[in-house]
């Protein structure tokens, strides 16, 4: 037992070193670690009182020392909108991205793992979905259900799942082949062992680099949404809502564009950098 | 070969069926009827029922849905609009031109962009121009596309004033939507391109080639490209959904009478007609568009289409 431990930490530490070679791998990482200190202590850095106080003498202004980002059209500090904005945009590309995670799991191992009818009934049903765009599908479910934080984050697990059980079940299904698996299976080993034992840890690279991804692809979708008025309602500082306002006022304010969809790309671009960096540090086939 | 294109096209029917159903299903969960929706809620009660009845409204959802689908195979009706009480299809015929050619402008310039840098970088690994264009590929991945449009826009219409900012007339006002579109899926397409390469690069046979002696050129462009683009098409075809994602929301910055503004407008007025026959014009497209990559793809492959024509389970 302890043996085996001392070899997990082995490959853990093996690992982290090649994550650390990877240098944009290390930047993505560290703007993460930002944007997660951003997010925990958005009430130390400005208070929330300062999103919604409207001041009517301070309409539209530019960046100045006392709003670093300028003002809305309220009179509202930008700064202290987009910085608490970011809590709304991780929330929901987390959550969205971890439920269909493991929906998608569930359904696509069991697809891959059983085979049979039980992989023709989710497969076929997976067809369909994957018929429609998932913004359209998106779209599709808000309205029907409403817009609010609730239902936008709903809609797009919906609209992640198909493309989750489609990845989940081919991988599972690469490792299900091998001859590890026919060796266990041969000493009668039970499913349940063989899936947590063999199949899980064999499976969970790309699983993991395809979460982070999806996570960076969630915000985007969700600031989306927000931006055509189906996701987060005004006066609820999102990213997404706060780029819609500034489309009125393009002329006027151009950093009520900039600003916020700066933070937009920098969170997304954190994910994408740290999930390509995954994919490098977990590839045994790259291995020096 | 051709029993299994049949094949899929059979199939196609019952996928679309079942987009019919899940649509029709999503929007009956959408509160408001047409009576109400058309009238508004303070006509008389009677007006509201009489009006449902036309629209069939009165009847169950499954009722409901069977006529549906009924006068759309029968007919090839999709049912009328609820805000401008004509034929859902003229919605469809008079808007589906400007998006079409929105997403085949965006495809042919996000692959063109896409692949030849993915080869650049792949032929060039490890040197600065390949880093540069992997972190360059990352930030568009990263970047929203409403704010590329939106900053596009700010740029190129209203400081410098050369190109239009809403409508869809001429080929200028084609030229940012375009530009917004392609670029997200070119960084997708030049990630694909070159780790795709890199693989294929990897392969015995292109250590076979380089043992008898071949040049770097044929290697390349001979051996290893044919090989890397394979899965570089099959791509192209779900990024033609992505495509079709992506007008929708370039439509709505540019102000285009597209399928997106048809759908999002359709979708705030609540105008379930509208909604259910313009997604099922795209899914119908869509699918289409997978099943002629699907075809190619066996017709490029001979080892794809050895597996097609013994059956078995695919990976995919």
């Amino acid at each position: 037992m302890n043996k085996q431990r001392s070899r997990r930490r082995m490959q853990v530490a093996e690992f982290w070193r090649r994550f650390c070679k990877n240098r944009t791998a290390v930047i993505g990482l560290c703007i993460m670690a930002l944007i997660l200190f951003i997010v925990i202590f958005a009430d130390v850095i400005t208070p929330y009182s300062r999103c919604i106080t409207q001041v009517g003498s301070e309409r539209l202004q530019g960046p100045s020392r006392a709003h670093f980002f300028g003002t809305d059209e309220y009179g509202r500090d930008l700064f202290a909108r987009v910085i608490h904005g970011s809590r709304y945009s991780l929330f929901i590309g987390v959550a969205t991205s971890l439920m269909a995670l493991v929906i998608g799991s569930v359904l696509g191992a069991s697809a891959g793992y059983f085979g049979g009818v039980i992989d023709n009934a989710i497969m076929r049903v997976v067809d369909v979905f994957m018929c429609v765009p998932p913004i359209l599908l998106s779209l599709a479910v808000v309205a029907a259900l409403g817009t609010n934080l609730r239902n936008l984050i709903i809609a797009m697990t919906i609209s992640c799942i198909p493309g989750n059980v489609r990845l989940i079940r081919s991988v599972v299904l690469t490792v299900a082949e091998q001859d590890y698996v026919e060796a266990a299976k041969s000493y009668g080993t039970g499913n349940g062992r063989i899936i947590f034992r063999y199949v899980i840890p064999n499976a969970i690279a790309p699983i993991v680099v395809n979460t982070t991804m999806m996570i960076s692809d969630m915000i985007l979708s969700a600031a989306g949404l927000s931006f055509i008025g189906m996701g987060i309602q005004p006066p609820a500082p999102e990213w997404g809502s706060l780029l819609s306002n500034a489309q009125t006022y393009l002329f006027a304010a151009p950093y009520m564009l900039i600003f916020p969809g700066i933070f937009i790309v920098i969170t997304s671009l954190a994910f994408n950098l740290v999930g390509d960096g995954l994919t490098d540090a977990l590839d045994p086939k790259l291995k020096d | 070969m051709q029993k299994y294109i049949l094949k899929r096209i059979l199939y196609m029917l019952p996928v679309l069926l079942g987009v019919a159903f899940l649509v029709f299903a999503i929007l009956a969960l959408t509160p408001g009827d047409p009576g109400s929706i058309i009238l508004g809620i303070t006509a008389k009660q009677e007006d509201i029922a009489a009006l449902n009845a036309q629209f069939g409204y009165d009847k169950p959802f499954l009722i409901r849905f069977f006529n549906y689908i009924r006068d759309l195979v029968l007919h090839f009706d999709l049912g009328t609009s609820y805000s401008r009480r004509q034929p859902v299809v003229n919605d469809i015929i008079a808007r589906f031109p400007n998006t079409l050619r929105l997403a085949l402008m965006s495809m042919a310039l996000s692959a063109f962009i896409g692949v030849s840098l993915g080869i650049l970088s792949a032929v060039r690994q490890y040197t600065t121009l390949d880093h540069v264009l992997v972190v360059v590929a990352l930030v568009f991945a990263s970047i929203p596309g409403f704010w590329l449009a939106l900053m596009l826009l700010m740029f190129f219409s209203l400081h410098l004033k050369w190109l239009p900012s809403f409508g869809a007339d001429t080929f200028k006002h084609f030229i940012l939507p375009t530009v917004t579109v392609s670029l997200t899926s070119a960084a997708g397409l030049l990630r694909l391109t070159r780790a795709s390469m890199l693989e294929t690069v990897r392969q015995e046979y292109i250590r076979t080639a380089r043992a008898k002696g071949a040049g770097e050129k044929v290697i390349i462009w001979r051996h290893a490209l044919r090989n890397a683009l394979i899965p570089v098409i099959t791509t192209m075809g779900t990024s033609f959904g992505a495509s079709l994602g992506g007008a929708i929301i370039a439509e709505t910055v540019f102000a285009m009478p597209g399928m997106g503004t048809l759908l999002t407008t359709a979708i705030r007025q609540k105008d379930v007609p509208v909604v259910m026959g313009a997604t099922l014009f795209l899914a119908l497209l869509f699918s289409l568009v997978v099943l002629v990559v699907d075809i190619l793809y066996a017709f490029i492959d001979p080892r794809i289409r050895a597996k097609y024509e013994n059956g078995g389970r695919s990976r995919e």
